[in-house]
């Protein structure tokens, strides 16, 4: 399997992370070398075979449904590159 | 007066518990040896002032005849630990500026044990690599001299791109080269494909994946989930021992870390493997292997069996098929542990007239070339219409990975026996600018482990024709590390210890 140009537009539209014409067909030839390369896996049969959830058995701890953490508004904007009045500021979402 | 940099961390801990040296002297030794090795690039942030402010408290406390398992001691941290309001970037152009309010537990465990902080180590880019050559600060050297190149060259070499002196490996590149070149006394790394074992081999040091779960990943730069894993980088088995029982150890805020105790792993060392039966899986004799480490593998077996240990064949015939199916499931989990990064709440922001814009300028300019192509990879694995065909196919590939070993464990086998990496260290510069696959391959003994969530430990066992490390690696049954403690100081004992390499960067 090999993907081309409009996948890798496609998947780097998914991923978010713009890609210029100039770039687009050396991450194109990256990502065939890559699926290339795990063309390998379709040699194994894995008929009824579970797929990994967990790496090691263990079950999901559980806790009260209590508040026990919170109020620190200040320490979560710190790093913020634009922030008001305890809000995160980006540019216009919705046309 | 010793050279303080040249004792190991079980050597240091009992010359400050009898007050023979202060913290204080250790960790000046420690800031000092830094400065002059600054070239190696192995510190991306120095906690200078921190260091001799923890080093000071740790002295009252030894005073008074109190203090931590670690007390006093000069570590160095890989730059993927939260560590309050210091430098924690993951060596990303994305996080720049990022200083979180916030310190991992791993990183707290070890201050709660009195140890001191002497910075962030350089590591690859969201620990995407296997040569530190990924890193937004640039590569770290080797301590180790290529062959036949004299210092003056390698000083040369050190101002001008470092092209030709040797990688440390990765992804915890700068945590082995600081290790190696005695610039700390240990350091906190951290492993998904590999990233603590090749560096051990790489640079002449021992280090440990612990089982997965075994210690807390909370605070940690996640990169994949299932497969990320903390661990130190030491210079000897048993300083890799009291690391670890620090680092370790249950913690409610990650739901993954399992709540079991954590055993002494220190007594572990030294404990006699008469009686273990130790498995050589055949499926790790590559075709076309380099000779020395098909002789060194020999040699380690032989080294077991002459402790007393029984050796076996083993088979894990799934073997072959880990390397590509990491390929998938590692991609995949970092694809959604690496959305955050979008500009809105830390980091870096490019100038945008939209939020998509935002997020799409931002994550172009923000990651490296790596990590991009490990994001798209892990992007289309799971998109619609492609995720059954490929990261189904491997979570299923996976399981049976895990079922390999666990056979071989159900079969008596305590621990298996395999070389770490397939080759000694390479140069900078020299893989993977044609192909990324070539700079994947570094990980074919490793990342097996990471997929079954087992233990792996890595010890010095040789050199080279040319000179240079080779290390063994141990993988254990879950949670049993201190078999691999054991193996890896009978290991240690009978390839002697490593001569690290003198300075020549200074």
């Amino acid at each position: 399997m090999s993907v081309d140009l409009n996948a890798v537009r496609r998947i780097a539209h998914l991923a978010r992370i713009e890609v210029n014409d100039t770039e687009a067909p050396h991450l194109q030839a990256e990502i065939n070398a890559i699926l290339k390369f795990v063309e390998a896996l379709n040699a194994v049969d894995v008929e009824g075979v579970e797929p990994m959830t967990s790496v090691i058995p263990m079950r999901l701890p559980m806790r009260e449904d209590v508040v026990t953490d919170g109020g620190i508004a200040p320490l979560v904007l710190a790093n913020a590159p634009l922030t008001e009045d305890g809000f995160f500021l980006v540019p216009k979402v919705i046309e | 007066m010793t050279d303080l940099t040249s004792l190991t961390l079980a050597e240091a801990r009992d010359r400050l518990k009898s007050r023979a040296i202060s913290s204080l002297e250790i960790t000046k030794a420690h800031l000092e040896a830094m400065e002059r090795a600054k070239s190696l690039n192995a510190f991306v942030a120095t906690t200078a002032d921190r260091a001799l402010r923890m080093a000071g408290a740790s002295d009252a406390r030894l005073a008074k005849g109190e203090g931590g398992l670690l007390e006093g001691l000069p570590i160095g941290v890989k730059d993927l630990y939260a560590t309050k309001g210091v430098h924690t970037q993951a060596c990303s152009h994305i996080l720049d500026g990022f200083k979180p309010p916030y310190e991992s537990t791993v990183t707290a465990n070890l201050w709660r044990e009195g140890a001191v902080m002497l910075g962030k180590l350089n590591m690859d880019e969201f620990a995407m690599g296997s040569s530190n050559e990924t890193s937004y600060y640039g590569p770290v050297a080797s301590p180790w001299l290529p062959p036949n190149w004299s210092r003056d060259r390698a000083r040369a070499a050190l101002l001008a791109g470092k092209r030709g002196l040797l990688t440390p490996g990765g992804s915890s590149g700068g945590s082995a080269s600081a290790v190696a070149a005695r610039l700390c006394l240990a350091a906190t790394a951290s492993d998904t494909g590999g990233s603590i074992r090749q560096p051990a081999a790489f640079t002449g040091i021992v280090g440990i994946k612990p089982t997965y779960g075994r210690c807390s990943r909370y605070g940690m730069v996640a990169f994949a989930s299932s497969l990320d894993q903390a661990g130190p980088l030491a210079r000897t088995v048993r300083d890799a021992a009291i690391m670890l029982r620090s680092m370790a150890g249950p913690d409610p805020k990650d739901s993954t870390c399992s709540p079991a105790p954590v055993p002494d792993y220190e007594a572990a060392v030294g404990r006699s493997v008469k009686g273990m039966t130790i498995g050589v899986p055949k499926e790790y004799r590559l075709e076309g292997m380099n000779s020395e480490i098909e002789a060194l593998w020999t040699r380690g077996a032989e080294w077991l069996r002459a402790a007393g240990a029984r050796v076996v064949d083993v088979s894990l015939p799934n073997t072959p098929y880990a390397l590509p199916a990491y390929y998938i499931v590692a991609p995949a989990e970092a694809s959604s542990n690496l959305a955050r990064y979008d500009g809105v709440r830390y980091g870096l922001r490019e100038p945008a007239g939209d939020i998509v814009e935002l997020y799409e300028k931002t994550r172009a300019a923000g990651f490296g070339a790596e990590v991009r192509r490990r994001l798209m990879i892990g992007t289309y694995v799971i998109s619609a219409g492609y995720y059954d065909a490929y990261y189904l196919r491997a979570q299923k590939i996976r399981t049976l990975i895990k079922r390999d070993f666990e056979r071989a464990f159900a079969d008596g086998v305590d621990a298996i026996l395999t070389p770490a990496t397939p080759s000694a260290a390479f140069g900078i510069g020299e893989k993977g600018a044609e192909n990324p696959v070539e700079m994947y391959l570094n990980d074919v003994f490793t990342v097996t482990v990471n997929m079954a969530g087992l233990p792996g430990l890595v010890a010095p066992a040789g050199l080279s024709s040319d000179g240079l490390p080779l290390g063994l690696q141990l993988i254990g049954r879950p949670f049993d590390e201190e078999t691999l403690f054991a193996l890896g100081e009978t290991i240690e004992q009978s390839a002697g210890r490593m001569r690290l390499p003198d300075a020549w960067w200074a």
